[in-house]
């Protein structure tokens, strides 16, 4: 009994690592000229069939494959630790309005300050994501009792639909603008090179450190406030902990791939029912991780799909998230109890 | 807020021939008159706007069909197509909007987040993008995308019965579904094709028709009245389930009822001008202020929709000399701080909204 209780968890730590390694073989080798995996792992080990092979590995496939396994597992995190937050299971990152913050900023970075560059884009998307989930914050601390669950929804979307129309009087007088605009919303890994994989990759692993961080913290906190409260945890500095890494691994990872909606809301409770699966349970410190590695599963999954059902054109990975998830988020509505959102 | 004293502001009243009985609410009716009075004045001014400047009282006069005949023309051929659809379109959102913040009992529910909009908005970005809308139009394209979302959305959310939440949430998740089609779409086209449909995804007065006037007009002349005759019951509704199917009310079909009603609305005055933003998500919570009533009313948020569109068109129109934004981004601009404020006095209230 022992022996089968430790070899489950065992199997959840080993089933899905092994299907995110196959998963980023396959992204590597399937594109617009396919690598058979035996010569990809030999291109990735230094030992390349042709130059071209170790051209097309190292320039192309390797940053946009490990963009999509650095921000779908910081999406991932940001949504499980979203929904432990305000305790909701429908909670997703986006809900904060970093989206819609990152939206503005690069419409903002484009026509007025005319910055075309990725480069440029990307700290004013992540200004933008940043200082949108601060008002957000801000904006539901106001009254009593402080940032509760529901208040900070509500701020999120009303925050997001004034940003959203700001964004679209920009992008109609500015056609630059909505060039840039229409391909990173729909959101894609596609054509971003090393450089700017490298330069999110700080905000991310902080974020990450201080999600996981937060664990222990939010497992009191699913027992509710005041129990949480009397086990000794500080509820503002966990929800403020908790704010500032979701705002870390959803802005840097958004303002490079686009708003990828449902990966955060799908990804955790895949997580939670492989983890009731496994024994486990509810722990966060098993969830967080667990979603990091499911999400860019989910993510890469996405991408090499829409790489191959409309040849020679790409389909976006973000477009194809939704349509993957769509259909869960409602089976996920339709079978829970949903009195208390 | 005015339950507070029972009687404040209202008048119960009863005549024995014919027997009729009910509440008489003089701020209400005060306010509605004002509200006639003031759309009437936007829709004339803006009317009076355009190439050839028209005066106010020609303007008037040529309404009635008197004046010159050059005047009698201009308006009545360019000019009131536009105003008319502003004006519809602003009431039908309205009303509808107002439907379902009772409804659901929940100030953020609009038709506008549960797909309908968004629904509309793919098929019309598909029909723009691919080229080819199966003989329909715009307008067809936009209702049929519409009523399509809705029947999916209803649908999906039935089981065993449809709550208002399970409604919401559904159409959150279609909505999304919805909005990443667009996006891709927009994304798939070519510039000119992609901004023709951002263009249409904002919402756009400029150049309307007698056709989408009347079509809209007849829609609408079923639909309203039914609304108004439907507020006895939304009222009851609005105490919960238990309650209103205890006070012996068919919380069911009425629900179906109202959903359809509200879906007509949105669907028709859509199909005409887009999907303009905020119009039905701020126009019932600023008539609901203005009269001083515990729920959004529905003639006074219908009236309240007109104004925001026709003004706000008139601020498109006007704001930027040479240049005509698109209505919905005025709407947008003005209905968000519009609803961070009632956001942040709902939390001072310590309700959360």
């Amino acid at each position: 009994m022992t022996a089968r209780r430790s070899l489950r968890p065992a199997l959840l730590v080993v089933l899905p690592v092994t299907a995110l390694m196959a998963l980023c073989v396959l992204s590597i080798g399937l594109g617009a000229v396919d690598i058979p995996p035996d010569q990809v792992v030999r291109a990735l080990f230094g030992h390349p069939s042709s130059d071209l092979v170790d051209n097309i590995v190292w320039t192309v496939r390797v940053p946009r494959t490990v963009l999509g396994l650095t921000a779908g597992a910081a999406l991932g995190l940001s949504g499980a630790l979203m929904q432990a937050l305000t305790r909701n299971p429908l909670a997703d990152p986006g809900i904060l309005g970093v989206s819609a913050g990152a939206s503005f900023g690069i419409v903002l970075a484009i026509a007025l300050f005319g910055i075309g560059s990725l480069y440029g884009t990307i700290w004013f998307a992540f200004a933008g994501a940043l200082g949108t989930s601060v008002l957000v914050f801000l904006l539901g601390r106001t009254g009593r009792s402080g940032a509760t669950p529901v208040k900070l929804a509500l701020a999120g979307i009303a925050v997001t639909f004034l940003l959203f129309s700001l964004t679209n009087a920009i992008v109609l007088t500015d056609p630059d603008a909505l060039d840039r605009y229409r391909f990173w919303s729909a959101g894609t890994l596609a054509d971003q090179d090393a450089a700017v994989v490298r330069s999110i990759l700080p905000f991310l692993a902080v974020g990450a450190v201080l999600a996981l961080a937060t664990a222990p913290a939010l497992n009191s906190l699913a027992l509710g406030d005041d129990v949480a409260a009397s086990l000794g945890r500080r509820l503002g500095l966990v929800r403020l902990q908790g704010v500032v890494a979701v705002m870390l691994l959803t802005g840097a990872s958004v303002a490079v791939i686009g708003p990828v909606v449902f990966l955060g809301l799908v990804v955790p409770h895949v997580a939670r029912v492989l983890a009731q699966y496994a024994g486990i349970g509810p722990d966060h410190r098993w969830l967080l991780p667990l979603s990091a590695v499911l999400a860019p599963c989910l993510l890469l999954t996405a991408d090499i799909l829409g790489r191959v059902v409309a040849r020679p054109t790409e389909v976006q990975a973000g477009v194809l998230v939704a349509f993957i998830g769509g259909p869960f988020f409602i089976a996920l509505v339709r079978r829970r109890k949903l009195a208390e959102v | 807020m005015t339950a507070l004293a029972p009687l404040r502001g209202r008048r119960p009243f009863r005549l024995a021939a014919p027997p009729v009985s009910g509440v008489l609410r003089p701020r209400l009716v005060a306010l509605c008159a004002a509200l006639v009075a003031a759309v009437f004045l936007l829709f004339c001014w803006g009317v009076t706007l355009g190439d050839y400047p028209i005066g106010f009282t020609d303007v008037v006069k040529a309404l009635t069909g008197a004046g010159d005949p050059g005047t009698v023309l201009v308006v009545r051929e360019l000019r009131l197509p536009r105003a008319l659809v502003g004006l519809l379109v602003g009431i039908a959102f309205g009303i509808s909007g107002a439907l379902y913040q009772t409804m659901t009992r929940n100030p953020l529910a609009s038709p506008d987040m549960i797909g309908l909009t968004e629904g509309a908005g793919t098929a019309v970005v598909a029909g723009i993008v691919l080229g080819w809308d199966g003989g329909l139009g715009t307008q067809g394209l936009g209702l049929l995308g519409a009523l399509v979302t809705a029947l999916l959305v209803y649908a999906l959310a039935w089981k065993g019965g449809a709550t208002g939440y399970r409604i919401i949430l559904v159409g959150i998740g279609v909505s999304w579904m919805c909005t990443s089609a667009t996006d891709y779409l927009v994304a798939r086209g070519e510039r000119f094709e992609a901004q023709a449909a951002l263009g249409w995804l904002v919402g756009n007065l400029n150049g309307r028709t007698w056709d989408q006037v009347t079509q809209l007009a007849v829609a609408m002349a079923v639909l309203v009245p039914l609304a108004l005759g439907m507020g006895r019951r939304l009222r009851i509704l609005q105490l919960g389930d238990d309650v209103a199917a205890g006070l012996g009310t068919p919380v069911q079909p009425v629900r179906l009822a109202l959903l359809l009603l509200g879906v007509g609305l949105i669907a028709f005055g859509t199909a005409a001008a887009g999907p303009v933003a905020f119009v039905a998500l701020a126009a019932p919570q600023i008539a609901q202020r203005m009269a001083g009533t515990a729920w959004p009313p529905l003639a006074a948020s219908g009236l309240t929709g007109a104004l925001v569109v026709l003004g706000s068109d008139l601020i498109a129109r006007e704001a930027i000399p040479g240049t005509e934004l698109p209505v919905g981004i005025v709407t947008g601009v003005i209905g968000a701080p519009v609803l961070l404020w009632l956001l942040i006095r709902a939390n001072r209230a310590g309700s959360g909204g």
